[in-house]
């Protein structure tokens, strides 16, 4: 690893330190990273928005400047995979999916071992962040990436159209069918269910289903699961739901901005999407229905209910960055216990469990919602789409049934194929 | 000793202006031939090598040579590629002749002048300047099936409502009915240069000789012009089979959730910016850019043929 000047400074002036004596044991010196310029790559996100507010602070405390590129999800992908691909040194931090990309990006050595600098540091404390998403942000033992935000599937739900047609809050999925037949019945001009109908995009909301049905992606020895009795079972439900209580034409390539737009203009009774997109429905600027939201635990299915409980996105240090001292600082500062508060009271749901311990935090939070996180929480499921290298082609291979099932296709035929295909990638993402 | 180096500095300066003289050629050319050969001949050259190996996941990740395997896996695709490439042709093909039609009408009835041309010519030049994405992003509002203005408009005749992009049975006829409202000025551009240059006389003589305006147009007029029509389908074509941004702007990564506008340009873009298999993608793109020079090739035989 090439040291530039600056880290050679940093590692000098810690070393002098430590001779000094000065040094207590648990929390290393403060690196200094004044001058420096971190760039920083970040997606999107309500996380992102929060941390902007906050950088200010950052840069005066440590005299460094933040620079940040901010890009939409499948533009962010893209901007990895061309300059991450070229060992670009134009990236210091990066935030990314660990579902998706760490498994990729780590195997391909993009992401730094941040190992020892987590563990280096009782004060900021690695062991404060749930084991699960934890879990997520590690590949072969070693600590690649620091989980931001985690998120469960939610069930939103309009509570003034329940009302009005007689039907409680569903608990289990046949509930939730029935209940969306019933309000679609009385209001003909609104679904009973939106949800995302895109072939790759579908494939995280439809895991609850999944799971909850009792089906899986991969079965222990590692071929296709999605060919099961309960996994065939899910999908039909699943495109059912969309596609019987509506009077709409679907749009085949809903992600959750098009789903959520639905929904956010009073047009759907229910949508059972991520929790951490809960201030895009109760914001009055963003919602027409915004006092009339209800929230509550994943419905259980045949298997109970299984909503997953994973960490959406996370920050890692490019390897080939220059400047990773300094970056780690911002990464430490970004995912610290008191930003990490900061961001949850703005309704970030962070990875840490002091945070979610403190009850300040999520003070702000709608009663209902903090209800069914807890108790998406408990049942959750550490994944919501098949974890392999290549995550962005399994998920179109397993999602092609999602799609044939809400148009109304032949599924068994489609179950059949994606299944065949399933295992022919299964048997090549080694 | 200072004059001596001078003088050879001065005959070493008139040597060498000799020799540019002589070389004019290469020496004009040579800073673009450069520019040329290091922009489109290292990344040409790099792919042809990727098409050859099993580069996946990452390029800085060790990949071996492994022959044609690549080509044969795309060849024997019947799931994408070869749709892909039939869409391609779909697509272009559609989209050039509608091109060629409207176009040829629009210039005709710009040709002779008229009060208000200027804005008239105008106007019709409009949705050429603006940007493929935005115009992708204009449509599909207003393709929306559902609280789309297109279903509105056409209820006001008693026309039933129609999923346009919504269903994969008619997204890439809407599609490719888009490129045609974007693209049919251009070519109206392309003929009216041409018939504006056209000698008069024929055209006299043929109205002498009693001939209808379809005669003169069908016998005169298409043959004078035939090659400049050519210059439109040969410039169109090309740019039609390239395609991407409309396409990736309505129907997103895979030609929508059926892959019912994937074409291959948006089937390479897939391949290596979602699969990241980059020999494959590579593989691709080699039989695209075949697939183009072979079109401007034919393309460039026929408009040979005498008409």
């Amino acid at each position: 690893m090439k040291l530039s000047s600056l880290t050679s400074r940093s590692i000098a002036a810690a070393s002098a330190v430590v001779l000094m004596g000065t040094l207590v044991a648990c929390a290393p010196a403060p690196v200094d990273i004044t001058g420096s310029t971190i760039r920083v790559t970040l997606a999107n996100h309500v996380w992102t928005e929060s941390i902007k507010e906050l950088i200010p602070q950052f840069e005066e405390e440590t005299g460094a400047k933040v620079e940040i590129t901010q890009l939409a999800e499948d533009q962010l992908s893209d901007q990895y995979n061309v300059k991450l691909n070229a060992g670009t040194d134009e990236i210091d931090v990066m935030m990314y999916r660990p579902l998706q990309e760490n498994k990729l990006f780590a195997s391909n050595g993009y992401l730094a071992d941040l190992t020892e600098l987590a563990s280096a540091d009782a004060e900021w404390d690695w062991t404060d962040f749930q084991p699960g998403p934890a879990a997520l942000t590690s590949y072969e033992g070693a600590v690649v990436g620091v989980p931001i935000i985690t998120e469960r599937t939610t069930l939103y739900y309009r509570k003034d159209l329940l009302k009005a047609a007689g039907v409680a809050v569903p608990t289990t999925l046949d509930e939730l069918s029935k209940a969306a037949a019933a309000v679609h019945k009385a209001n003909p001009d609104v679904a009973g269910y939106i949800g995302r109908t895109g072939k790759s995009a579908a494939v995280t909301q439809f895991s609850a289903f999944l799971h909850s049905y009792g089906g899986t992606w991969i079965n222990e020895d590692g071929t296709s699961a999605i060919g099961s009795k309960e996994a065939r079972a899910a999908y039909e439900f699943y495109g059912k739901l969309i596609k019987d209580h509506t009077k709409a034409t679907i749009n085949p390539e809903m992600s959750w901005p098009e789903a959520a737009a639905v929904f956010q203009q009073g047009k759907a009774a229910f949508m059972a999407d991520a929790d951490s997109l809960y201030k895009n429905f109760t914001d009055p600027q963003k919602s027409t229905v915004s006092d009339k939201i209800g929230f509550a635990p994943f419905p259980a299915g045949p298997d109970g209910s299984k909503p997953y409980n994973v960490a959406a996105w996370a920050v890692g240090i490019n390897e080939a960055s220059e400047n990773k001292a300094a970056a780690w600082e911002f990464v430490k500062w970004a995912t610290s216990k008191e930003i990490t508060t900061a961001t949850a009271k703005k309704g970030v749901m962070g990875a840490r469990a002091s945070v979610w311990a403190d009850s300040a935090a999520t003070a702000e939070y709608p009663a209902e919602l903090v209800e069914a996180i807890q108790i998406n929480g408990q049942n959750g499921v550490g994944l919501d789409r098949p974890l392999v290298f290549a995550v962005a082609k399994a998920r179109e291979l397993v999602g092609n049934p999602i799609v044939v099932a809400i148009a109304g296709g032949d599924l068994k035929a489609a179950i059949d194929k994606a299944t065949a295909d399933f295992d022919a990638f299964l048997k090549t993402d080694k | 000793m200072k004059k001596i180096s001078t003088a050879n500095q001065a005959s070493s300066l008139v040597r060498f202006s000799n020799w540019a003289n002589k070389n004019r050629k290469w020496v004009l050319a040579g800073p673009s031939m450069i520019f040329v050969g290091l922009l489109l001949t290292v990344p040409l050259g790099w792919t042809l090598f990727l098409s050859f190996t099993d580069a996946r996941r990452s390029v800085r990740r060790p990949f071996d040579l492994n022959g044609i395997d690549n080509y044969i896996s795309i060849f024997t695709d019947t799931d994408r590629f070869w749709p892909a490439v039939m869409r391609t042709f779909a697509f272009t093909g559609g989209a050039l002749f509608f091109q060629l039609v409207l176009g040829m009408i629009v210039a005709l009835l710009l040709w002779k002048p008229f009060r208000g041309q200027g804005v008239i010519r105008t106007v019709v030049l409009l949705p050429l300047v603006a940007t493929p994405v935005a115009v992708g992003m204009m449509w599909r509002l207003l393709f929306e099936p559902n609280i789309g203005f297109v279903n509105e408009f056409i209820s006001w005749f008693g026309i039933p409502p129609q999923p346009w992009l919504a269903n994969p049975d008619t997204s890439l006829a809407t599609l490719t009915f888009v490129d045609v409202w974007q693209w049919t000025p251009m070519v109206a551009l392309i003929l009216l240069a041409g018939l504006t240059s056209l000698p008069e006389e024929p055209l006299e003589a043929a109205r002498v000789d009693g001939a209808n305006a379809w005669q003169r147009f069908w016998l005169i007029i298409v043959p004078l012009m035939w090659p400049v029509i050519g210059v439109a389908i040969l410039l169109r074509g090309i740019d039609a089979l390239k395609t991407f941004d409309l396409l990736y702007a309505t129907k997103g990564k895979g030609g929508g959730s059926f892959n019912d506008v994937e074409t291959l340009n948006v089937y390479a873009y897939g391949l290596s910016f979602d699969y990241n298999e980059y020999g494959i993608a590579s593989a691709v793109l080699i039989f695209f850019f075949l697939m183009i020079l072979g079109v401007i090739w034919t393309l460039r035989m026929l408009s040979k043929v005498k008409y």
